[in-house]
C-alpha cells in the first residue's frame, strides 16, 4: 500500500486507549466541543481498568479527619522520594474534585448510613504524616474500576465522542519540528490502515505487564503507547520499576490472595522447607511483599525451586481442615484447579513472583504534556493513565493512586488540550511528506518476511529473560546478561514471520505488531535496570544492600534522579526529581519504613 | 465473513478481555473445544463470549444461574477447562 492511498480521517483530538484515563480525557475533549475520536483494541468497557478492584483515593474525610497533604505525604513516601512533588501535590489536591464529578456521573460508590461516600482503610493510607491509619479509599464493592468504566462510558456516549473500536494505533505522527499530528492505526475487520491527522493525540493505552513471563496483566497490555513513543524519538522515563505481587500462578500469573497466607498458607521450597523461617523469623510467611518476593527468587536462584525447571516455590495449605478451605478459600480454590490443574486441599500451589504495575512511562508534566528531557511540552502530544510517568508513582505506588491518576491526569491532560487549542498553540498542521513511509515499511516487511522467527516463541524468550534477568530480586550478572540476551531477541522480533498474510481479521499480524512494542518496553527496562546502581522502591539490587550510609540499599547521592532511556541507541540520560511542589514545603528525603 | 475471519475475530474477542483470568480461559476454550461444539452450543458460546468479564464470571464459577440451557451446556465445559 503505497502513503497516496492511505485514507485521512481529521479530528481536533485522537485518544489512544478507551480505559479509565482515555475515557475521562475523552470527557473532557467532547464536553468542552472538540471534536474527539477514540481509538481502542476492544470495546471501551473491556479496557484493564476493570480488574481494579481495591478502590480510587481521595482525602474527602467522610469518615474521620483526612486532608489531601496527608494523602501528598503517603504517595511521596510509597514512591521513595522518586514521586515528582508538583505532580503529587497537584494528584492528591485534585483527587476530592475528580471523586465527586464520578460520582455525578453516575458511578455507585458504596455509601455511609448517612449517604456519603463510603472511605475503607487500605495499606500505606495514614493520617497526619504517616501517624496513624485512615480511611481514604473508596469503592463500589470489588468492582470499582468497572463501575467506574461504565460510568465514563455513558459520560463519553452522552457528549458523542466517537469510538473507533478493534483498532490498533501503528505510529505516531510527528513533523520535523518534532510536533505530533497524530496516528496511524489500523482496523481489524478490514485491515486498512488509517490516518488520524489530529491537532493534539492523547495516548491512554495503559501499561505493558505482558514483558513478563508471570503477570497479572491482561494479554492487552502490550505497551503499544511506549513502543509508538519510543519508536517516535520520545524517551522513556524510569522504566526499571515495575511493582511485583509475591504469590501469582506459576506460568498463568493469576493471582492467589495474601488472604491465604493470612489463612496459614505456607511457602515451601523444593525441599520441602518452610523457608520464610530463615527470611523472617517472627513474620514468617506474613512478612511484606517485598521481603517474601525477594525471598522466594533466592530459593529459586539457589537451585531451590520446584518443578522440572525448578523455577517456582510452592504454596501449602494441604495441612488445612478441607472445610476450613471450602469456607474460607473458595474462590482461591477454584483458581488454583482452572489455572494450576491443582486442587490445594491435595497438593501445593506453584506460585512466584508476579508482575503487577508499571510505574514509569512517557514523561508529562501534571497537566499530562508530554515533556521532552528539559522539561519543554512536546506540541501536539499528551498522555494520561499507566503508560504516562507523571511522575507520581515514583519508585513505587500507593495502592488506589492508579484509579486516581486515571481521573486526575486524564482529566488534565483534557483540559491542556483545550487550552493549546484555543490559545492556538497547536494548529492542524499539513501531514508532513512520507509520514506513513516507517510505518507501511514495518507491515510490509511482514507480509513479505520468509525464513523468520515464530511470534510466539519470540515472546515467549522475550518474557522468560525478563522474568529471569530482571525480576522482583535483581543481580548485577543477570542483569548484565539480560541486556546481551534482550539484544538477541531484538534481532528475533525483527525478522518475525506470520504465515497468515490476509488482510481482514489477521490477528497473527496484530501479534506480531504488538511485539515490536513489547521489545521496547522491555529493552527500556533492563537497560535502565542494569545502569540503577542502588536499590529504591520496587527496584531491589542485591549488590546494593542495606547499610547505615544507604538505608535500604537507596543512595540519593547518586541515584535521586529519574533515568530517561532514548531507543536511539538505547542510550540513557538522567533528570532531577521535582522536589518543589506547587504550594506546600518540599517533603525532605528520608529513609523510607512501614 | 469466511470461516477464518470469523474464528480470528472469536479468538481476538476471547483473548484480549478485561481479565487475565478470561483471557486464559476463553483462550483455552477455542483452542481445545470450540472445534468439537454443536453449531448450538457455538454460536451459544459467542453469546457468552461477547459477555463482559464481571457477567460472564459468575456465571462460569456457578455463583449466578444461567437459565439457557445451551449456554449452560458451554458454561459446564468451560467450568472444566484446565488452562496449561
Amino acid at each position: 500500500m503505497s502513503k497516496q492511498s492511505i485514507p485521512v480521517r481529521k479530528f481536533d483530538a485522537v485518544i489512544v486507549g478507551a480505559g479509565g484515563s482515555g475515557l475521562r480525557a475523552a470527557i473532557q475533549l467532547s464536553e468542552g466541543g472538540l471534536k474527539t475520536a477514540v481509538l481502542s483494541k476492544v470495546f471501551p468497557t473491556r479496557s484493564h481498568t476493570v480488574a481494579a478492584q481495591g478502590g480510587v483515593s481521595a482525602s474527602l474525610g467522610n469518615s474521620e479527619e483526612d486532608h489531601w497533604h496527608w494523602h501528598m505525604y503517603d504517595t511521596v513516601k510509597g514512591s521513595d522520594w522518586l514521586g515528582d512533588q508538583d505532580a503529587i501535590e497537584y494528584m492528591c489536591r485534585m483527587a476530592p474534585e475528580v471523586v465527586v464529578e464520578l460520582e455525578h456521573f453516575g458511578m455507585p460508590f458504596d455509601r455511609t448510613d448517612e449517604g456519603k461516600i463510603y472511605q475503607r482503610p487500605f495499606g500505606g493510607h495514614m493520617s497526619n504524616f504517616g501517624e496513624k491509619p485512615v480511611r481514604r479509599a473508596c469503592a463500589a464493592a470489588d468492582r470499582t474500576g468497572h463501575a467506574m468504566l461504565h460510568a465514563l462510558y455513558q459520560r463519553n456516549v452522552r457528549a458523542n465522542t466517537q469510538f473507533f473500536v478493534e483498532w490498533m494505533a501503528l505510529d505516531l505522527i510527528r513533523d520535523e519540528a518534532g510536533q505530533v499530528l497524530g496516528v496511524l492505526a489500523l482496523e481489524m475487520e478490514t485491515g486498512e490502515v488509517v490516518a488520524f491527522h489530529a491537532k493534539a493525540t492523547v495516548f491512554a493505552t495503559g501499561g505493558a505487564g505482558r514483558i513478563y513471563y508471570s503477570s497479572t496483566n491482561a494479554f492487552i497490555n502490550t505497551g503499544d503507547g511506549l513502543g509508538m513513543a519510543a519508536r517516535a524519538g520520545i524517551p522513556l522515563e524510569d522504566m526499571e520499576f515495575w511493582q511485583f505481587h509475591p504469590t501469582g500462578v506459576a506460568g498463568a500469573g493469576v493471582l492467589i490472595t495474601e488472604g491465604v497466607r493470612g489463612e496459614g498458607g505456607i511457602l515451601r521450597n523444593s525441599d520441602n522447607e518452610r523457608f520464610m523461617e530463615r527470611y523472617a523469623p517472627n513474620a514468617k510467611d506474613l512478612a511484606s511483599r517485598d521481603v517474601v518476593s525477594r525471598a522466594m527468587v533466592t530459593e529459586i536462584n539457589e537451585g531451590r525451586g520446584c518443578g522440572p525447571n525448578k523455577d517456582f516455590v510452592l504454596l501449602d495449605i494441604t495441612h488445612l481442615d478441607p472445610a476450613t478451605i471450602m469456607k474460607r478459600l473458595p474462590g482461591i480454590r477454584e483458581i488454583s484447579i482452572q489455572f494450576a490443574g491443582i486442587d490445594p486441599i491435595k497438593a501445593p500451589i506453584p506460585v512466584v513472583p508476579t508482575c503487577h504495575y508499571q510505574m514509569g512511562g512517557i514523561p508529562t508534566n501534571y497537566k499530562g504534556q508530554v515533556v521532552s528531557p528539559d522539561g519543554t511540552p512536546v506540541k501536539g502530544f499528551y498522555a494520561a493513565g499507566e503508560v504516562a510517568c507523571a511522575s507520581v508513582h515514583g519508585a513505587n505506588r500507593l495502592g488506589t493512586n492508579s484509579l486516581l491518576d486515571l481521573l486526575v491526569f486524564g482529566k488534565s491532560s483534557g483540559d491542556s488540550v483545550i487550552d493549546d487549542v484555543k490559545s492556538g498553540a497547536i494548529a492542524l498542521k499539513d501531514l508532513p511528506a512520507g509520514y506513513a513511509e516507517r510505518t507501511m515499511a514495518r507491515l510490509d516487511r511482514l507480509n513479505t518476511q520468509t525464513g523468520g522467527s515464530n511470534v510466539n516463541e519470540t515472546r515467549l524468550d522475550l518474557q522468560r529473560t525478563m522474568q529471569k534477568h530482571c525480576g522482583v530480586f535483581r543481580f548485577k550478572d543477570m542483569l548484565l546478561e539480560g541486556v546481551a540476551k534482550i539484544t538477541e531477541i531484538e534481532k528475533a522480533v525483527a525478522k518475525t514471520e506470520i504465515k497468515d498474510k490476509s488482510q481482514v481479521w489477521n490477528t497473527a499480524r496484530v501479534e506480531a505488531l504488538e511485539l515490536d512494542n513489547l521489545i521496547e518496553v522491555a529493552k527500556a527496562t533492563l537497560v535502565s535496570a542494569e545502569a540503577r546502581k542502588e536499590s529504591r522502591g520496587a527496584h531491589v539490587r542485591d549488590d546494593a544492600p542495606d547499610t547505615p550510609e544507604n538505608p535500604n540499599g537507596r543512595d540519593d547521592v547518586l541515584w535521586h534522579k529519574h533515568t530517561l532511556w532514548h531507543r536511539e541507541g538505547s542510550r540513557l540520560s538522567y533528570k532531577p526529581v521535582t522536589m518543589t511542589p506547587l504550594s506546600v514545603e518540599t517533603i525532605a528525603l528520608k529513609t523510607r519504613s512501614y | 465473513m469466511d470461516q477464518r475471519e470469523r474464528i480470528n475475530r472469536l479468538r481476538w474477542r476471547c483473548t484480549r478481555r478485561a481479565m487475565l483470568e478470561m483471557d486464559l480461559l476463553l483462550g483455552e476454550f477455542l483452542e481445545q473445544q470450540f472445534p468439537t461444539l454443536t453449531e448450538q452450543q457455538a454460536d451459544a458460546f459467542v453469546v457468552l463470549a461477547d459477555m463482559e468479564d464481571l457477567e460472564l464470571w459468575p456465571l462460569i464459577n456457578g455463583s449466578q444461574e444461567c437459565t439457557d440451557a445451551v449456554q449452560g451446556e458451554v458454561l459446564a465445559l468451560l467450568r472444566n477447562v484446565r488452562v496449561k
